[in-house]
């Protein structure tokens, strides 16, 4: 036991719990705000408004949920993948301090209004400073624990990791150029179109790197590892991965269909949204591939179903986006609810059921413990993946009927619905649907949560070295 | 060449691959005349109307309404003309948003009379009674903050005089937000 390399876990574990704090508080916004949209009168101050709650719903679930749950993630799978321990592990804790104060200090900042208005960046810049500041330190411990490994060859999920770290720390820093005011207020540099381009070419970028990247990380090692499967292809790993990292970025101005922005940036997007299906899809494929004869495990093992579940919801998501990207159909679902309805499958379909594999294969192997209980295990997944169909089927339902009304016009040239509140009010019924599908949802990351608790308070005593 | 066994070598090769989208659509164009239009016909933001739009980013106003009229028929019948790049030549940032939970207020300044917007802003259900839209009474309680106006106006760029600073002496943040919200559609020279 001795030559045992002596993997680092404290900081893991910290930001594992993080996350799972800081998704609660993203998912209680989540219902608060899906509530304003059908009771205005639960607007109840300033501090409590749509406008702002919005802005701390996103930030929360992307910088308050996903990244540390990445950052736990990532940190155990360069170790092990690596067979080395953790580079710097005093920084990996220091780190997570100055997640957590940040993360505060950036919901304070959000409930009081400053912003820069940029979706998903919305944070002013002595915040974007600080981000930088956690990725350089996260990156320092990525690299250097990669740089160190004892395995040469460096497995895909790695190659993920890696693509992460240089393309969240590119597009962030490319979209939050700035020049303050005062502390609390700045101007971004670019003005009009090319601000609106720069913004959605982050936007789109923020879901290859933080949404895509990172899960895709995570899935490449528990699907082999949970169902004892090979991986089907390293080819065409090798092909999806390179093609996937090109073509994301020419990708944004799919955001911006019918907008002023010249045609010609509108018309690549559009034709690298189409492309992007291809990588997507060698990932799902190579998921399917690995599962191939291994079929019955979807009844038995439950991290296979949670990381095929994702992977299926992750390729249903990349069809639908590029279909979205075309002119056509764009004219019909941009701007309604079809849109959130899409990013809901990708973030609490793919996303959350990814990384929720990813926690359930290995927090109970560095507590050195089993699993609390499959049984809830299993609850939580057919409560999220309830919640989460009942949310996206009633958004496509309603963006679609929102879309269709805004477009309708007599014979006469004249709108059917000029007045926009005969649009609006139709959509009630369906966000009070919406409503309950996030409740269920919402339930089943409770059940994940205390099952989660439960491993970790059954977790024998750790031994002193 | 393995550069799965060379780490630094990797990460080199995926900022390239990540770096050419990037320059091609989206910070090589920030030099391209066709997507950086002279402001020349641009009317420059009244320091009351940045003020006004500095709260309308506060309140996250763009969460529910997109500020760009496509250039379709059932849009420009419903909304007026169609966006131009012109519209939007000076904002900084840009507020064209991604999801229209109300209307979009493009063309807004040139629909209503700010009379209208201050019982809208006030109490939108007075006027519709199954909107939405939070009601923002406080607005007109809470006086501008003018301590950064000159110093905002002065990043921005916008030329203005001593005299256009005392405007804004009295005005409540609610002012602002109309002021702003009645320039929307009239962004250019006639």
């Amino acid at each position: 036991m001795a030559t045992e390399t002596k993997y680092e876990y404290d900081a893991i574990k910290g930001f594992a719990i993080s996350s799972l704090f800081w998704g609660i508080v993203g998912l209680l916004v989540g219902i608060l705000i899906s509530l304003q949209l059908v009771y205005p009168q639960l607007n109840f101050t300033p501090w409590l408004t749509y406008g702002r709650l919005r802005p701390i719903h996103t930030n929360a679930l992307i910088y308050g949920f996903t990244i540390p749950a990445a950052f736990s993630l990532f940190f155990f799978l360069v170790q092990r993948l690596g067979r080395t321990p953790l580079a710097y592990p005093g920084l990996a804790k220091f780190t997570l301090y100055l997640f957590n104060i940040a993360i505060v200090l950036a919901a304070l900042s959000l409930f009081a209004g400053m912003s820069q208005s940029k979706e998903y960046s919305e944070l002013e810049w002595p915040l974007d400073i600080g981000e930088v500041v956690l990725w350089v330190l996260f990156s320092i411990n990525i690299i250097g624990t990669i740089v160190r490994r004892t395995e040469e060859q460096m497995y895909v999920s790695l190659w993920y990791i890696l693509a992460t770290v240089v393309g969240v720390a590119i597009v962030y820093i490319g979209n939050n150029i700035s020049v303050p005011v005062s502390l609390f207020k700045s101007y971004s540099i670019y003005a009009g179109a090319n601000d609106a381009n720069v913004q959605w070419w982050f936007g789109h970028n923020a879901v290859a790197f933080v949404f895509t990247t990172i899960p895709l990380a995570v899935f490449y090692y528990i699907l082999p590892k949970s169902s004892g499967a090979p991986l089907y292809s390293h080819r065409l790993s090798i092909v999806g991965f390179w093609s996937l990292v090109f073509a994301y970025l020419w990708t944004g101005a799919h955001h911006l269909v019918y907008t002023p922005l010249p045609d010609w940036i509108q018309t690549v997007a559009i034709a690298f949204s189409i492309f992007l299906i291809a990588p997507s899809w060698a990932s799902v494929i190579n998921g399917y591939g690995t599962m191939n004869g291994r079929w019955e495990q979807m009844r038995s093992n439950y991290l296979v179903k949670f990381i095929v579940l994702g992977i299926t919801f992750y390729g249903l998501q990349t069809v639908q986006g590029p279909s979205q990207a075309v002119r056509a159909f764009s004219s019909l679902i941009h701007y309604t609810d079809w849109v959130p309805g899409h990013v809901h499958m990708g973030t609490m379909g793919w996303v959350t059921m990814t990384i929720s594999a990813g926690f359930y294969y290995m927090l109970p192997r560095i507590y050195n413990t089993e699993i609390f209980s499959v049984k809830l295990a299993n609850l939580h997944f057919w409560l999220v993946l309830i919640g989460q169909l009942i949310y996206s089927v009633t958004m496509w339902i309603t963006g679609i009927r929102q879309g269709a009304m805004w477009q309708a016009m007599d014979s006469d040239g004249s709108l059917v619905y000029a007045n926009f509140i005969e649009t609006l009010t139709p959509n009630y019924p369906f966000w009070n649907m919406r409503t309950l599908g996030g409740v269920i949802f919402f339930a089943g990351f409770l059940v994940f949560v205390y099952n989660i608790a439960k491993t970790i308070q059954h977790a024998p005593a750790p031994q002193k070295a | 060449m393995n550069v799965d066994k060379k780490p630094l070598t990797f990460m080199i090769l995926a900022v390239l691959a990540i770096l050419v989208g990037t320059l091609l659509t989206t910070f090589i164009p920030l030099f391209v005349g066709t997507v950086s239009p002279s402001t020349e016909k641009v009317i420059p933001y009244k320091p009351l109307e940045l003020e006004g739009r500095d709260i309308y980013i506060r309140e996250g106003c763009n969460n529910c309404h997109t500020q760009t009229v496509r250039p379709l028929p059932f849009e420009t019948k419903r909304y007026g003309s169609y966006s131009q790049l012109e519209d939007s030549a000076i904002d900084r940032p840009h507020l064209w948003g991604s999801r229209r939970t109300g209307p979009d207020l493009a063309r807004v300044g040139r629909k209503y009379p700010a009379a209208w917007h201050y019982q809208h802003m006030k109490n939108p259900q007075s006027m519709y009674p199954r909107s939405n839209m939070p009601a923002y009474p406080w607005l007109a309680e809470h006086k501008l903050d003018t301590s950064d106006t000159a110093a905002k106006m002065k990043v921005l760029g916008y030329a203005f005089a001593p005299e256009d600073l005392a405007v804004l002496n009295g005005k409540s943040e609610m002012d602002a937000m109309v002021a702003y919200l009645l320039r929307l559609g009239r962004e250019l020279k006639q």
